[in-house]
């Protein structure tokens, strides 16, 4: 525990920690339960996709649900056995819903499935990675975020400190502090590991002071590993075990809420996070099970080693809830929630369960109006206005919160801890917040319809147009045809169409014209235009004889039985553009918008037929 | 008398000259009026106001011509935002207000016809003609405009189930006479 | 069980806590008080306790809200304890009615009740009542004339008449008189009658500084209150010694330590913010200064906390904090 500088932030409060009686023994394993529930969304980030059905065998250990990108963690078969379920089941999460379950009933024989270890040194980081992440290593302080995800350092700013987190400020909560009396040899290799991905110049482990007995521990694993950590004795204040407050205590550092740790060289890891990373590179185990302290108003308070997925009210019956306890707290008394199911399973952020009794934790007396004394904003660590955001909270005025930063709130409880009107202000930030989140989802939904709609709109447009510009075209084709085959007809009578092209010039000529003897007194401007007519006849022309030429190259060798079909189709074809001819003079030009469908399919069909 | 006459109009015409400048020199350039209203409906384009989508409806109101309390979709909150924006008296909404929904096609009746796919205003529908149609529900308004025109009735409006993701903490119940 | 949402454990604290405490502050003041110019305050003192009690039972029965949760809570005591104790202690009962009253109805309820009073409800009552009745608000017991307590309570419930002769103006007033009348003073000033107003002023100090370790107030109203009111004081005392009363006079005269300790630091009406804080207790002690000296009211603290008042939307709006992280930024 070396001399070291440290650093003060705001607020705090200090509650009365009631984390003797759960020190008194040390941890127990917990008996296998009658069935795990392992929730699939385990973490921040994906939701692993399942890879198991109902009825598959599974053995302890065996991937049960793959990580869905990057920012996602797989998760495990707890113990052997057989899987019952795969669907909605109760969830460890204040609103009571469910959630997407793997239920497995143990076989009792707890089997593990073939356990690697690997020499994670002698692997590329990047690997280290991912086996991190398909080991299922998340943050388990709370936050559950994965923690391969935190093992790369910035590309600008170089790592300086890694912080472990041993602070454990919450009441009541003390599996920290035995996992680091009893495993700290464990804990210290998983240090080693995150300090091999991240480079740090240093690494500090903080520790609240009034946890000597796991400082002591620590500091003798780090010195029989040989390691270069320094064991930091930090003054017990709540919540000096955040993240943020940790890292300002250790090294002066504020991270701000809009940037990352490391990108002010600093990255916090949890000591479980760090003892369940070895665990899983060292012996190949998955986050199957973790430390839960048992405690509140039970006969026994005590931490438990204890399996991913068992449900809560069977793990707390182990240590013997009094008759009067009315309820479960999933975490410590200050962030923690009262569990509205019971029978909802132990997660990966599952650090502490708390028996609640109305004689432990009284009912809150009644809601006064604010006084604006400002206890809370003293008492904030990230040094907000809590009664600010509590009027605009309070009003609905959304903008207003965050305008007064309500997102840098970590919901530590400090000010609804002090004030002196009871207001359940945290409640009313939490209220805040997800409003906000809804309403930006809502407003992304409405945005995206509102493109799609635009978009569908003037799809619709265009179509419309080119349907009314193909039926033009058809249309002047068709004009053009019958004048280019009365052109062709006039000029040579019964000459094979092959030979209608050269009858062009031949119009231009003088003797052939029926107006021949009066050609000569032609004016200039009448024989281009003449020519000029002349010349488009000509091309017309010229244009169905290749048709003429190109198109039946199929009915060549066709039977007379053959022919007389085509004969009879091509005759039906004629037909209908007459009629399409005669609707479209109906119409009289206009047939884009209201051009009935009918007339429009025939158009269609000849324009294709002629292809 | 003239020289109070004569600086009440030099007063006047000093502050005429001021606010004049102020108004050339101060001018917001602020969204037009419809942009905003329009912001606040809901984007469903399900024609309930009367109005071919929302921004025909939004541009009505901006004008005089409709009122404010036909979006049945944006629920009485709309109402009372459209109220405060533009400064009206809020309404009682005029239609029923639902909970939030997504239309379902059932698979096995669906034979392919593409009306649906037509009538969606917000192309939350693919399939093809002859092909089983399905309705991305992260894209679905829930407007109801495809149940009309489905010749086999095989679409439903099912209400959206709250997810442990969608969950919003509640607003704390100041209950303060029960104490008394 | 009902809906109940994190943290569980709650520190053991109250409004009704809080106000306790203030009380308890004020105790040390109204014993050398009682000692030095006469048990007539505490007769004020219960007349304008039961006044606000019962004025602010009926009250929260008019406004519907319940009455033992918000009569327990100590707030109207407050109040009417400052209003007692910033009034002559010969005032008519009468007039502490009123000014209670005032507070009360007008300057609490009508605003919505605690918490919401934009304007210190004791200082309202003060104004109001030294504009109505200046006469009567400007009655104190004289300097060396003590006043026997009997006379102070006949005095009090009106039993015999009252004789001009019997009071004179406060130090501060009587300050301003002399300074008018261009009577030059030397020395430590007409201290005789100050000095009872300067031992209880100390002691008001004193319990000011318990509340300030008790956490119930924070340092920063007092030192800005006094800090600036003592630094305007002094440079014009050394500018013209003959023509200002040195600072110390005006710290521990009038209702300057309580004004700093009690009244300025009223959170519901007064900035939040640290920097907040400073600026508008700095303001008030300037002036409340600015006031007594060249005003026509024997004190300032009054005005100068209601004109403050007024500006503390803007202030607290203006001085916002930089939250944890975004010092830098």
């Amino acid at each position: 525990m070396g001399l070291m500088q440290l650093f003060k932030f705001k607020g705090g409060v200090k509650p009365a920690t009631n984390k003797a009686q759960s020190v008194t023994l040390p941890i127990a394993k917990a008996p296998l339960p009658s069935v795990v529930a392992v929730p699939l969304h385990q973490s921040i980030g994906g939701t692993p996709r399942p890879l198991v059905q109902v009825g598959d065998k599974v053995l302890k250990g065996q991937m049960i649900g793959e990580a869905d990108g990057w920012i996602s963690a797989a998760v495990h078969a707890p113990t052997s056995g057989t899987v019952r379920e795969v669907g909605m089941y109760a969830a460890a999460h204040p609103s009571g819903l469910l959630t997407d379950c793997v239920v497995i009933e143990p076989d009792g024989e707890d089997r593990w499935i073939e356990r690697q270890r690997v020499d994670y040194k002698a692997l590329p980081p990047e690997q280290v990675r991912e086996l991190l992440r398909d080991m299922g290593v998340v943050g388990l302080g709370g936050a559950v975020f994965p923690s391969h995800a935190k093992t790369q350092a910035s590309r600008s700013v170089p790592m300086e400190e890694l912080v472990i987190n041993g602070a454990e400020c919450e009441p009541y909560i003390t599996c920290d502090d035995l996992l680091m009396r009893e495993r700290a040899a464990e804990v210290v290799k998983g240090i080693a590991i995150f300090r091999d991905l991240l480079q740090p110049k240093k690494v500090l482990i903080g520790i609240e002071d009034n946890k000597p007995e796991a400082a002591a521990a620590m500091a003798e694993a780090v010195k029989a590993a040989g390691e270069d950590f320094q064991v930091v004795s930090v003054p017990t204040l709540y919540p000096a075990g955040g993240a943020k407050q940790l890292i300002r205590v250790l090294t002066g550092k504020e991270v701000p809420a809009n940037k990352r740790s490391t990108d002010m060289g600093v990255q916090c890891f949890n000591v479980a996070t760090a003892y369940t990373a070895w665990r899983a590179l060292g012996h190949g185990e998955p986050v199957i099970s973790r430390l839960v302290t048992l405690t509140g108003n039970v006969a026994e308070p005590r931490n438990y080693e204890v399996l991913i997925g068992t449900p809560m009210d069977e793990l707390l019956a182990i240590a013997g809830p009094k008759p009067d306890t009315d309820g479960i707290i999933m975490g410590g008394p200050m962030m923690g929630f009262l569990v509205p199911e019971a029978k909802a399973p132990v997660v990966k952020a599952t650090n502490c369960l708390i028996a609640h009794s109305p004689a432990l934790f009284p009912p809150k007396a009644p809601e006064m109006p604010c006084i604006r004394c400002g206890a809370c904003a003293q008492a904030c660590p990230h040094e907000l206005q809590p009664f600010q955001m509590y009027w605009f909270a309070r009003a609905k005025n959304f903008g207003k919160t965050q305008e007064y930063n309500i997102f840098d709130c970590i919901e530590c409880g400090c000010c609804s801890f002090v004030c002196p009107s009871r207001i359940p202000l945290v409640q009313y930030f939490r209220f805040a917040k997800s409003e906000i989140w809804a309403r930006e989802r809502d407003k992304k939904a409405a945005d995206g319809a509102k493109t799609r709609f635009e978009f569908k709109q003037h799809r619709d447009e265009r179509e419309k147009q080119e349907k009314a510009e193909k039926l033009a075209k058809a249309a002047a084709a068709q004009a053009a045809k019958k004048a280019a085959e009365a052109a062709a007809a006039a000029a040579s009578e019964g000459a094979p169409a092959e030979v209608a092209a050269p009858a062009a010039p031949l119009a231009t000529g003088p003797g052939d014209t029926p107006a021949g003897p009066a050609a000569a007194p032609l004016s200039p401007e009448e024989a281009a235009a003449a020519a000029k007519k002349a010349a488009i006849e000509a091309a017309m022309a010229r244009a169905k004889a290749l048709r003429t030429q190109t198109q039946p190259q199929n009915t060549d060798n066709l039977t007379p039985a053959q022919q007389q079909e085509v004969a009879d189709i091509e005759a039906r074809r004629a037909r209908l553009r007459e009629i399409a001819k005669t609707e479209l003079v109906h119409a009289d030009a206009p047939p884009a918008a209201t051009a009935p469908a009918a007339p429009a399919a025939p158009a269609d069909n000849s324009d294709t037929s002629e292809k | 008398m003239l020289i109070a006459i004569a600086i009440m109009a030099l007063g006047a015409v000093v502050l005429g000259a001021a606010l004049g400048f102020a108004s050339v020199k101060f001018k917001v350039e602020g969204d037009p009026l419809v942009d905003k209203i329009e912001a606040i409906l809901p984007q469903t384009q399900c024609g309930q106001c009367g109005y071919p989508g929302c921004k025909p409806y939004a541009e009505a109101i901006a004008k005089g011509e409709a009122d404010i309390n036909l979006c049945p979709p944006g629920g009485a909150e709309g109402v009372g935002k459209l109220a405060d924006l533009l400064g009206r008296e809020a309404k009682p909404l005029d239609g029923v207000e639902k909970p939030p929904q997504v239309a379902l096609i059932d698979e096995n009746t669906c034979i392919g016809c593409t009306l649906c796919i037509q009538a969606c205003p917000v192309d939350a529908i693919v399939g093809a003609a002859k092909q089983m149609h399905t309705i991305v529900e992260s894209l679905c308004t829930g407007c109801e405009l495809c149940l009309p025109p489905c010749p086999v009735e095989c679409i439903t409006m099912e209400p959206i189930q709250e997810t442990v993701d969608t969950w919003k903490w509640k607003y704390p119940v100041v209950e303060l006479k029960r104490v008394a | 069980m009902e809906f109940s949402t994190s943290p569980y454990l709650l520190k053991d604290t109250s409004v009704r806590r809080v106000m306790t405490q203030v009380l308890l502050a004020l105790v040390p003041g109204i014993i050398a008080y009682v000692l030095l110019i006469g048990p007539g305050i505490l007769a004020q003192l219960a007349i304008a306790t039961l006044t606000a009690l019962a004025a602010e039972a009926a009250m929260l029965r008019l406004r519907d809200k319940p009455l033992a949760l918000f009569l327990g809570d100590g707030s109207a005591v407050v109040t009417a304890w400052l209003v007692a104790l910033t009034f002559p202690p010969v005032a008519p009962w009468w007039l502490t009615v009123v000014g209670v009253l005032f507070a009360i109805i007008i300057a609490k309820h009508l605003y919505g009740g605690l918490g919401q009073n934009p304007f210190n409800p004791a200082m309202i009552a003060f104004a109001v009542c030294i504009v109505s009745f200046p006469a009567l608000m400007s009655q104190w017991p004289g300097a060396g004339s003590h006043l026997a307590p009997g006379q102070q309570f006949d005095w009090i419930f009106g039993l015999t008449p009252r004789l001009d002769g019997m009071t004179s103006a406060t130090p501060l007033d009587a300050l301003k008189t002399a300074l008018r009348a261009d009577e030059g003073h030397s020395g430590p000033l007409p201290f005789l009658a100050g000095n009872a107003q300067a031992v209880i002023a100390l002691c008001y100090l004193a319990g000011g500084l318990f509340l300030v370790w008790r956490k119930v107030i924070t340092w920063h109203i007092p030192t800005a209150f006094l800090g600036a009111m003592g630094l305007l004081a002094g440079l014009l005392w050394l500018w013209q010694p003959a023509g200002f009363a040195n600072p110390v006079f005006h710290l521990l005269g009038g209702g300057a330590m309580l004004g700093a300790f009690f009244i300025a630091t009223d959170p519901v009406s007064g900035a939040t913010t640290p920097r907040g804080k400073l600026i508008f207790a700095a303001g008030v002690g300037l002036l409340a200064y600015i006031i007594r000296v060249f005003g026509g009211y024997p004190d300032g603290i009054a005005f100068a906390v209601l004109i403050m008042n007024i500006c503390v939307p803007l202030i607290d709006m203006t001085t916002q904090p930089k939250v944890f992280g975004m010092k830098d930024q």
